[in-house]
């Protein structure tokens, strides 16, 4: 299987106030993330997964280690352009990632960045679009949407380049639970329809139960790495690490500690349902 | 008391006045301001006037929106007016008062210095009420293309004006909610004289001006993201091109101009 990214000992140090030594936000990441899949990277905050993000697409630049991008050194400056169409990056405020005015406008941005032809252009802007579910608001004014259709405008500006991948660097973090859904089944029909794939960045472990792997930052490194199942099984060291486990984990866990006989991975509210029930007639 | 401002107000709509290319109403309005300056009689300043008219009327544009145009200049209106009127040296006084005189060549000047100021805003209200502050900066950029050759950063400079104009409502907003958080802990920015009231502004100022620096430089990483890199090899979504109304528009525009000219050398 190809890989989209992959990375080398990552290491990477913002600059530090002149007599302090630089503190290291990334300390040795080795990752390679799959062509076509769901990933998502969990952190609490200062653990690195923002600026692990970043270098995926060129924004901040290794102090050690290598990333490619579909096998194209993020180093190379010759490779930047091409990198960039590659990796699409989604930010947390919609506001700032708004170009123009006009919603068609601001879709239309990266494609007339890349020089694409204009009747090109036009066939890409209806067309993510349409895969955001954004279509009857083509001539809209941007600052007149909510804070949920205002990122998947974000996120049609992205895709209207063509990317194979995805990141979204806590792009749901700002959002109310209504605009959070809408996001998030716009990326899994992305995911899913054109297999684009998508690094979702976030602390909400809810977002997680349907990736196709989990992956936990904890102080510049990667910590737990897996399927959800896998990962949130681990409710100790989760816990240990400042993270929340989901409220289904959550509940299995405790009833395992009180002696009842119940998987813990059992994530989707379904499954966990049906993990109980089948304890219950056990009893 | 914010959402009031009417900066580059564009009201939409699809008359032939919204239709013609942005860079067709650039020139026109540059022609009708030299037209407007080259006026030196009633008869030039009734055909600007009749002109104004007719394109008010094909826009669609309400008299009252560009009257309202008017009201935040009207001091300047007034001011120009008077001091034409009062100190105008010339024969034939009519009324004198110490310094102050009014002549029947002071008369003349004042009317119209008030109409040309009237007539000049209420033209280019015209142009910024049916044209979209984008395909505005669109066309400007166009029109001033020839000057890349000698290295002024057009793009550079019509970029700015676009992303300005697309933050005014969100520095806005951003504006109102630091107002009311600080109202909230007792800020007072209604009573006290002129100096109180722009100093209570002060703690306004200050966060706005860093976050808006802290959005600069989200939207530029963003940008590059979408792989900007400056005007070079750039496309376009909409291409501007000129069509059968735009020429006609222009040679109606240089025949007014043509006929100010005339109007003027004959002394009319």
């Amino acid at each position: 299987m190809s890989n989209m990214i992959q990375t080398e000992s990552l290491r990477f140090a913002y600059p530090a106030d002149e007599g302090q030594k630089p503190v290291y936000a990334l300390r040795g990441v080795d990752l390679e993330i799959e062509k076509g899949s769901f990933v998502v990277i969990l952190g609490h905050n200062g653990s690195g997964k923002s600026t692990l993000a970043k270098t995926f697409n060129a924004v901040l630049l290794p102090a050690g280690g290598k990333v490619y991008v579909e096998g194209m050194d993020t180093l190379d400056q010759d490779l930047l352009l091409a990198i960039r169409q590659r990796v699409g990056m989604v930010f947390q405020n919609p506001d700032n990632q708004i170009v123009a005015n006009v919603v068609e406008e601001d879709v239309a941005f990266a494609p007339e960045n890349l020089g694409v032809p204009t009747e090109e252009i036009r066939r890409r802007v209806d067309g993510a679009l349409k895969a955001v579910g954004m279509d009857e608001f083509v001539t809209h004014a941007p600052h007149l949407l909510s804070g949920g259709q205002k990122q998947r405008i974000a996120i049609a500006g992205v895709i209207a380049m063509e990317p194979a991948c995805v990141v979204l660097d806590e792009a749901t973090a700002m959002l109310d639970p209504i605009g959070r859904r809408e996001v998030l089944a716009t990326i899994h029909r992305l995911n899913q329809e054109k297999g684009i794939t998508v690094i979702l960045i976030t602390h909400h472990m809810n977002e997680a139960e349907n990736a196709d792997r989990v992956v936990v930052m904890n102080d510049g490194r990667v910590d737990l790495d897996g399927t959800p199942e896998e990962v949130f099984s681990q409710v100790a060291r989760l816990r240990h690490l400042g993270l929340t486990v989901p409220d289904t984990v959550d509940l299995l866990d405790r009833l395992r500690q009180k002696g009842w006989d119940v998987p813990l991975d059992a994530l989707r509210a379904e499954d966990c349902a049906a993990a109980v029930a089948g304890a219950l007639e056990k009893k | 008391m914010l959402k009031d401002i009417t900066l580059g107000q564009y009201f939409p709509g699809n008359t032939a006045a919204h239709k013609l290319d942005p860079r067709t109403k650039i020139l026109l309005v540059v022609l009708y301001i030299t037209a407007l300056f080259t006026a030196k009689s009633f008869l030039a300043y009734g055909l600007m006037a009749l002109v104004l008219a007719v394109c008010v009327r094909v826009s669609k544009v309400g008299l009252r929106a560009l009257v309202k145009g008017l009201k935040p200049v009207l001091f300047i209106i007034v001011f120009t007016g008077v001091l034409n009127l009062f100190f105008t040296p010339g024969e034939g006084i009519l009324w004198a008062w110490g310094p102050l005189h009014i002549t029947s060549s002071g008369l003349r000047n004042a009317a119209f210095m008030v109409l040309r100021i009237m007539l000049l805003i209420m033209g280019t209200f015209l142009l910024t009420y049916t044209t979209s502050p984008i395909s505005l900066t669109d066309g400007l950029e166009r029109l001033l293309n020839g000057l890349k050759r000698f290295h002024v950063p057009v793009h550079e400079l019509t970029m700015i004006m676009s992303i300005a104009l697309r933050f005014i409502p969100t520095l806005i907003e951003e504006t109102d909610k630091i107002m009311s958080a600080q109202k909230a802990r007792g800020a007072d920015f209604e009573s006290g004289n002129l100096m109180e009231k722009a100093k209570a502004l002060v703690p306004i100022l200050v966060p706005l001006f860093i976050s808006a620096f802290r959005r600069a430089d989200e939207l530029a990483t963003a940008m590059e993201c979408r792989c900007y890199h400056g005007g070079e090899g750039r496309t376009k979504l909409h291409v501007l091109k000129y069509g059968r109304r735009d020429y006609t528009a222009l040679a109606l525009g240089v025949l007014v101009l043509a006929g100010v000219i005339a109007m003027r050398a004959f002394g009319r």
